[in-house]
């Protein structure tokens, strides 16, 4: 019995990222209670869980911009530091943009990443046109629009060719249209082999994007497991609350 | 006793004229406090800029002392210099009191902090927003202040601006470092300074007069400044 579960794990690949009892206390709250969870090569894990439930929180611990109270984060089984940031990148739910243009924000990641000019900004203007910005490439970031800007966020953090990618909300202030686009470039990118950690609100989007669902509930993981299961047939009572659209309060 | 009208008069002549002696003055003015900015940005800038990105021990007393140092009185900056570089003082080897460079080295004392405490301010604020992008990038400390000193600099040019718009105007030190010798060191404060007390109001006032416009043209940069900032969406 025991031979057959070592067997069984033995086939699941080494996660890529990995968070141990990670912790998060602040002004005297704990707001992650000791989450333990592996994201696996390739796979797109969507975070789902009501406001103030503890993702971006997670998120930003998992991607190493906070560092915790007790626990760890390892990348490819070591301390993740920022050899691992720079293996990953962020696009946040509000984009930060440079005080630059569309092409300097590209180029400026791709130079912080090593490569030199020319291959920058060869780089950078495919990455333009994946995005659909090429036409916007010499205006300063900072006028174009929440749709523009968050598709520019995406494919700057793209460019550097990250391993894993962490998405905040990307779409939650944008249009169909513009949502569309990101979903798009996530997808693309998933298919190149990049893997997906993204908070999402919206189930339709999730079902779309996911292979599968982290459930957080008041900083714990209420459920985790494969999207159909947990959208379908969800086992905690927090999960089925949401999935029924029923405000739930409770503990999980 | 001539009337007020006959002297604007005549300072408005003397400035039209524009006489070598005037020329000089206001040139020696200008390349003092321009060499003190220029020196004052190389140390302030990125001094206020690493205390404005990082926390580190000791920040706050670092911050307060900025902020203090930022009203220093320029006499008594002078009055420093001058204990400095007199015959008796640690670098009175150099022979530098009573030339310009002595001029130079007081006000960029003065400016420093200026340009360091309000560099510190729109950096901070900058990095604010920019803190998690730039963790996420995982940039390094200096490439850090480095990209947050570019992005802030249509801010950090009007910082410069208020720095010279402060050392221009200021007596105390100038007069008190360069002895406002005729030809050498005397520069337009001090020049008004000692034509006002000798009755000689004509050149005190053309003098005053382009300081004026020098305040009024500094003003109008820097607004023009914020104004292309904000339309090109880089402030
Ligand atoms: N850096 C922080 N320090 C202290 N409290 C935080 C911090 N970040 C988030 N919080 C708090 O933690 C809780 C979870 O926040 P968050 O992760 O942003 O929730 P959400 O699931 O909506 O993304 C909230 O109550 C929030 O106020
Ligand atoms: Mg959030």
């Amino acid at each position: 019995m025991v031979m057959d579960i070592r067997a069984e794990s033995a086939l699941v690949a080494e996660p890529l990222l990995e968070a141990r009892a990670l912790r998060f206390a602040a002004g005297g709250q704990t707001l992650i209670h000791g989450i333990d969870l592996g994201i696996e090569p390739g796979r797109r894990t969507i975070v789902m869980g009501a406001n103030g439930s503890g993702k971006s929180l997670l998120l930003r611990l998992l991607h190493g911009l906070l560092p915790p109270s007790s626990g760890e984060v390892l990348w490819r089984g070591e301390a993740a530091g920022r050899a691992a940031r720079r293996a990953q990148a962020m696009v946040f739910q509000r984009p930060v943009m440079l005080r630059r243009s569309v092409l300097a924000n590209l180029t400026f990641a791709l130079k912080v990443h090593g490569l030199a000019g020319r291959a920058r900004t060869e780089r950078a203007q495919e990455a333009l046109e994946m995005a659909r910005l090429t036409d916007l490439a010499n205006h300063p970031a900072r006028v174009l629009s929440g749709g523009e800007q968050q598709r520019l966020a995406l494919a700057r953090a793209l460019v550097c060719e990250p391993e894993l990618l962490f998405l905040d909300e990307p779409t939650s202030s944008l249009d169909p249209a513009s949502t569309q686009m990101i979903e798009d470039l996530v997808n693309a990118a998933h298919a190149r082999g990049v893997t997906i950690v993204m908070v999402t609100h919206d189930m339709g989007q999730a079902r779309r994007m996911g292979d599968e669902v982290i459930f957080l509930h008041a900083g714990r993981v209420a459920e985790r497991g494969p999207l159909d299961r947990v959208l379908g047939a969800p086992r905690s009572e927090a999960a089925r609350a949401w999935v029924q659209g029923r405000l739930y309060t409770g503990d999980t | 006793m001539f009337g007020f009208g006959d002297i604007m008069a005549a300072a408005l002549g003397l400035i039209l004229t524009w006489d070598r002696d005037l020329s000089e003055i206001v040139l020696l003015s200008l390349r003092v406090t321009l060499t003190a900015v220029a020196v004052a940005c190389l140390i302030g800038l990125p001094l206020g800029a690493v205390v404005g990105a990082f926390r580190f021990r000791g920040r706050g007393t670092v911050t307060v002392l900025l902020n203090a140092l930022m009203g220093l009185p320029p006499v008594v900056v002078g009055l420093f210099v001058y204990l400095m570089l007199s015959n008796a003082g640690p670098l009175g080897v150099l022979g530098l009191l009573y030339t310009p460079t002595a001029m130079i080295i007081a006000q960029t004392i003065l400016v420093t902090p200026i340009v360091a405490a309000l560099t510190k301010q729109v950096v901070e604020d900058l990095h604010g927003e920019y803190a998690e992008q730039f963790s996420s990038f995982g940039l390094s400390a200096r490439a850090r202040v480095s990209a947050l000193l570019w992005d802030a600099r249509y801010s950090l040019l009007t910082v410069a601006l208020a720095g010279f718009g402060r050392a221009v105007a200021e007596v105390g030190a100038v007069l008190i470092v360069g002895g406002n010798i005729n030809h050498v060191t005397r520069v337009m404060t001090t020049t008004i300074a000692l034509e006002t007390s000798k009755g000689n109001l004509e050149l005190a006032l053309a003098l005053g007069l382009l300081l004026l416009g020098l305040a009024v043209i500094v003003n109008a940069a820097v607004m023009t400044l914020r104004a292309s900032a904000v339309r090109a969406a880089y402030a």
